[in-house]
């Protein structure tokens, strides 16, 4: 409505418009004084609170204002962050009366939307004076570092039309365009490949900046990454810290083009919102760097303090907090100059420390060259590994692999089976009509498959207590590639060998170096890739609900596969005869490594899939097995049958492990393993909240295409029936002679 | 651990060559009830070592009349299938040891699983 229209008709009677405005406005009164505390005064004063005319709505600063000057000399606005509304105060009564008269039930056009605006006289107006916030630690800005000449110059520099992308690594990710220089950041694993530089260095362009950074001291040593990212209006980039690993301490970062806001935030809760000007250089450095996060908010407006000299509304006397308006962003194009990091990061911050909370082992081993080393590798950096993570594990190993299961389902009714490494015992029950025995060297997972009602038995692979010749079939799956020596490998499979009546088969899994085959990524990988892969803050843990380990460790990114096809002597890692920590996500540089296992993580999901619904659905399906198909299976239980009270110790995972089980087999389960897996889902939640994360560290040998048929081939009396890659491990299926 | 398995199990320690079968040393036995089902035994039968077995129930008490031959067309005797049966799948060792019957050395039961972990030096 128009207010000199309004103005005409004040005197005679209120028009059916102007109740309506005035209903409204009493409302706005009544609201804030409920949700804001704001009590409205009868009398007129100078002060007004003007409802919907905050920057909370969108309303600038510049826009309330114009209307505002309207109706006399303003005194005061005052516009809190994220408010519904603002205070004005008139330096006279008179004005306010007037702005009380014609801005009420006024619409304002801010940009695209329109809000109305309702006002109240108020007594006092509330004008804390927050301090200004300081910097964190370590954090400078220095404003005007280029001129605008240079800045055209450094966007010039920069040609987002280019297609080769391997020289520059360009991507658009969701939120912002970005293009790498020197080194790529790879947001898969949030780290870079530091022996593989890019064929794009730091353009010229940017080493006078870069030589004023270290003239001024803002920086010690010439960055040699640099990273674009280019923001229009409404993009951002999620709160992130760089990773320790991957750069040294000081990060320069030039604004160029549009300003925006930053905002850090401390692990305590702090946030420091920081103007990015264009043409200033942000320097992070110590605590900003490392331990609080940075991140742009994706929106088109930002609340910035009207400090700047451009902005029309600019009042000296104006509050610091309040003293705020609102500024549209444009397209910013932001230079991130690194300096890649060639040791372990030893910062104060552990806590946001990737070197430092998931630590390489004290000192990592190296690789064995004789039996006794050899035993003692694998005791310390896989039988204990085991044991110490078998709940974990074992609640992460609950889908049996469907060529394995078609595999045991080809077994005649009757078959003997030993499944020597069967861990959970997660394939014992699939096939109900064969006698299948399980062993395992972690004492820790054989309970598991006894809570579950396998038959199951404590041993080494190496040297199994079964009969020679009583097995129909055997599986190895993801065994023997613990071994730790090449003796040791064929040892194993001379065993399962040994076990198998002529004409038997086994079947045997390991974990592959070629993480990709055919072209091929395990489902897992592209599951992997869905995720925000521009989320720096998505690291850490790898996803642990693989089918086995292989998956989960196995991503890395299908432009890397150049560098997968090594000649085998070129990949042991060379550097000084100690195995290399494998970084979770990334391709396998040498073929034996020591990979971590995130403990905690992965408990939270194991919690987290223990849900009520899943649980209710097991059930379902576990009576209706029950009812069926009684007595078939040598695994059936019952252990808790007759136990009237189960008590399986904590951590034990029968839950996971019973319940998805049969949704692959037939095995038919008493009921009571349903008390059981009650019991131990409240255990599994004790555990989540306790201690922080421990990393452990498995011993790999994984396997080249021809390695595990090669190996096989070396056992007399046994040949190769059929070779295979499944989800990145390499398989085969053994068949021992006849006349054996 | 259940009699099927021990009839499975066999001492593996260094030079032994009669290491079968293991004799058992049980201080705690459990007989659970568990759904008779008498093809799945018929088929168990050829794979078993049938005289370790009634040794193997004789130790623990269980034998019964278990006879010391196996009975021909047992596969149409179902009362011999449940006698069977009850051994193989009923009876369980839930502590105590298994004993290599030529070194003499034990094997802990405990919580019904056997650890046949060999020392390095018996390996």
């Amino acid at each position: 409505m128009d207010a000199s229209v309004r103005n005409n008709v004040k005197a005679v009677r209120r028009s059916k418009e102007d109740k309506k405005v005035f209903r409204k406005q009493l409302k706005a009164s009544h609201t804030l004084l409920k949700h804001e505390g704001i009590s409205t005064a009868l009398q007129p004063t100078k002060s007004l609170v003007v409802a919907n005319g905050g920057l909370g709505n969108g309303v600038s600063r510049e826009e309330l204002s114009a209307v505002l000057n309207e109706m006399g000399e303003l005194e005061t606005l005052i516009m809190h962050p994220h408010k519904p509304y603002a205070f004005v105060t008139y330096r006279s009564e008179e004005s306010a009366r007037k702005a009380h008269i014609h801005l009420n039930g006024k619409k304002l056009q801010c940009g695209e939307n329109s809000v109305t605006l309702y006002l109240s006289y108020v007594d006092s107006v509330t004008c804390e004076k927050e301090g200004s916030v300081p910097l964190p630690e370590g954090l400078v800005l220095v404003e005007n570092f280029v001129s605008l000449e240079e800045e055209a110059v450094l966007l010039a520099a920069i040609d987002w039309s280019s297609t080769n992308e391997d020289v520059t690594a360009q991507k658009a990710l969701k939120h912002r365009r970005v293009k790498h220089y020197g080194f790529e950041f790879r947001y898969d694993n949030n780290n870079v490949d530091k022996d593989k530089p890019l064929a794009a260095g730091i353009p010229q362009e940017c080493l006078p900046v870069l030589e004023q950074c270290v003239k001024n001291k803002h920086i010690d040593i010439m960055p040699d990454q640099l990273t674009v990212n280019q923001y229009e209006s409404g993009q951002g980039i999620p709160p992130h810290v760089d990773t320790h690993s991957a750069f040294e301490d000081t990060i320069l970062s030039l604004s160029l083009g549009a300003k925006t806001v930053m905002e850090f935030r401390h692990p305590d809760g702090r946030i420091v919102a920081v103007v990015l000007p264009g043409r200033s250089l942000l320097v992070m450095k110590g605590e900003s760097r490392y331990l609080w996060t940075h991140g742009i908010t994706p929106r088109k407006f930002d609340m910035v303090p009207v400090c700047d000299p451009q902005s029309p509304a600019h009042k000296p006397d104006l509050g610091t907090r309040s003293n705020l308006t609102l500024n549209k962003r444009g397209t910013r194009t932001s230079f991130t100059f690194r300096k890649i990091r060639h040791e372990p990061c030893r910062c104060a911050f552990h806590s946001a420390c990737d070197s430092q909370v998931a630590p390489s082992p004290p000192s990592p081993p190296s690789l064995p060259c004789c039996h006794a080393d050899a035993a003692l590798l694998e005791e310390e950096y896989v039988h204990r590994v085991y044991d110490a993570i078998a709940s974990h594990f074992s609640g992460t190993r609950h889908s049996p692999w469907p060529r394995v299961c078609h595999f045991l389902s080809s077994l005649p009714p009757g078959s003997v089976l030993a499944d020597v490494g069967c861990g959970n015992g997660k394939y014992l029950g699939v096939n109900p009509d064969v006698i299948a025995v399980g062993c395992d060297r972690s004492v820790a997972l054989v309970q598991i498959c006894a809570e579950r009602g396998f038959q199951a038995f404590v041993s080494d692979a190496l040297s199994v207590p079964l009969r020679t010749s009583s097995c129909d079939a055997c599986i190895s799956i993801a065994v023997i590639h613990h071994f730790s020596t090449q003796e040791r490998r064929l040892a194993a499979v001379k065993e399962l060998v040994r076990l198998l009546k002529p004409g038997g088969r086994v079947l045997i899994y390991v974990w592959a170096f070629e993480q990709e085959y055919n072209q091929q990524r395990s489902k897992y990988l592209k599951d992997q890739n869905k995720e925000h892969p521009e989320d720096p803050s998505a690291t850490e843990n790898t996803p642990e609900e693989s089918q086995e380990p292989h998956e989960k460790l196995s991503i890395h990114s299908s432009r890397r596969s150049e560098d997968i096809y090594r000649p085998v002597e070129n990949m042991q890692d060379v550097s000084d005869g100690k195995l290399s920590v494998h970084t979770n996500r990334t391709a396998f540089n040498t073929q034996d490594l020591l990979v971590p296992w995130h403990l905690k993580e992965g408990k939270k999901r194991v919690e987290e899939k223990s849900g009520e619904g899943g649980k209710k659905d097991r059930r379902k399906e576990m009576s209706k097995k029950t009812s069926g198909n009684t007595c078939s299976a040598y695994s059936l239980s019952s252990i808790a049958k007759l136990d009237g009270n189960p008590d399986p110790s904590p951590g034990f995972d029968s839950n996971m492990s019973s319940g998805s089980h049969l949704d692959t087999s037939d095995v038919s389960k008493p009921s009571p393993s349903c008390d059981t897996s009650q019991t131990s889902s409240s255990t599994l939640k004790l555990e989540s909240e306790s201690s922080p994360a421990p990393v452990y560290h498995r011993y790999y040998h994984v396997f080249q295409q021809g390695e595990l048929e090669q190996l096989c081939g070396q056992e007399a009396g046994v040949h190769v029936q059929s070779s295979y890659h499944d989800q990145g491990n390499w398989c085969v299926i053994l068949e021992k002679d006849l006349g054996r | 651990m259940k009699l099927l398995t021990h009839n499975m199990l066999t001492s593996h320690v260094k030079g032994v060559t009669k290491g079968y079968p293991l004799l058992i040393k049980a201080t705690e036995v459990k007989v659970n009830e568990v759904d008779f089902n008498p093809q799945f035994v018929t088929r168990m039968i050829p794979k078993l070592e049938w005289s370790a077995l009634v040794q193997a129930a004789e130790e623990l008490g269980q034998r019964q009349d278990l006879p010391d031959e196996l009975v021909p067309e047992y596969e149409n005797n179902e009362e011999f299938l449940k006698k069977v049966h009850r051994v193989l799948l009923e009876v369980e060792v839930i502590e105590g040891c298994l004993r290599c019957p030529e070194s003499g050395r034990e094997f802990p039961i405990s919580r019904g699983i056997p650890n046949m972990l060999l020392n390095e030096d018996e390996v």
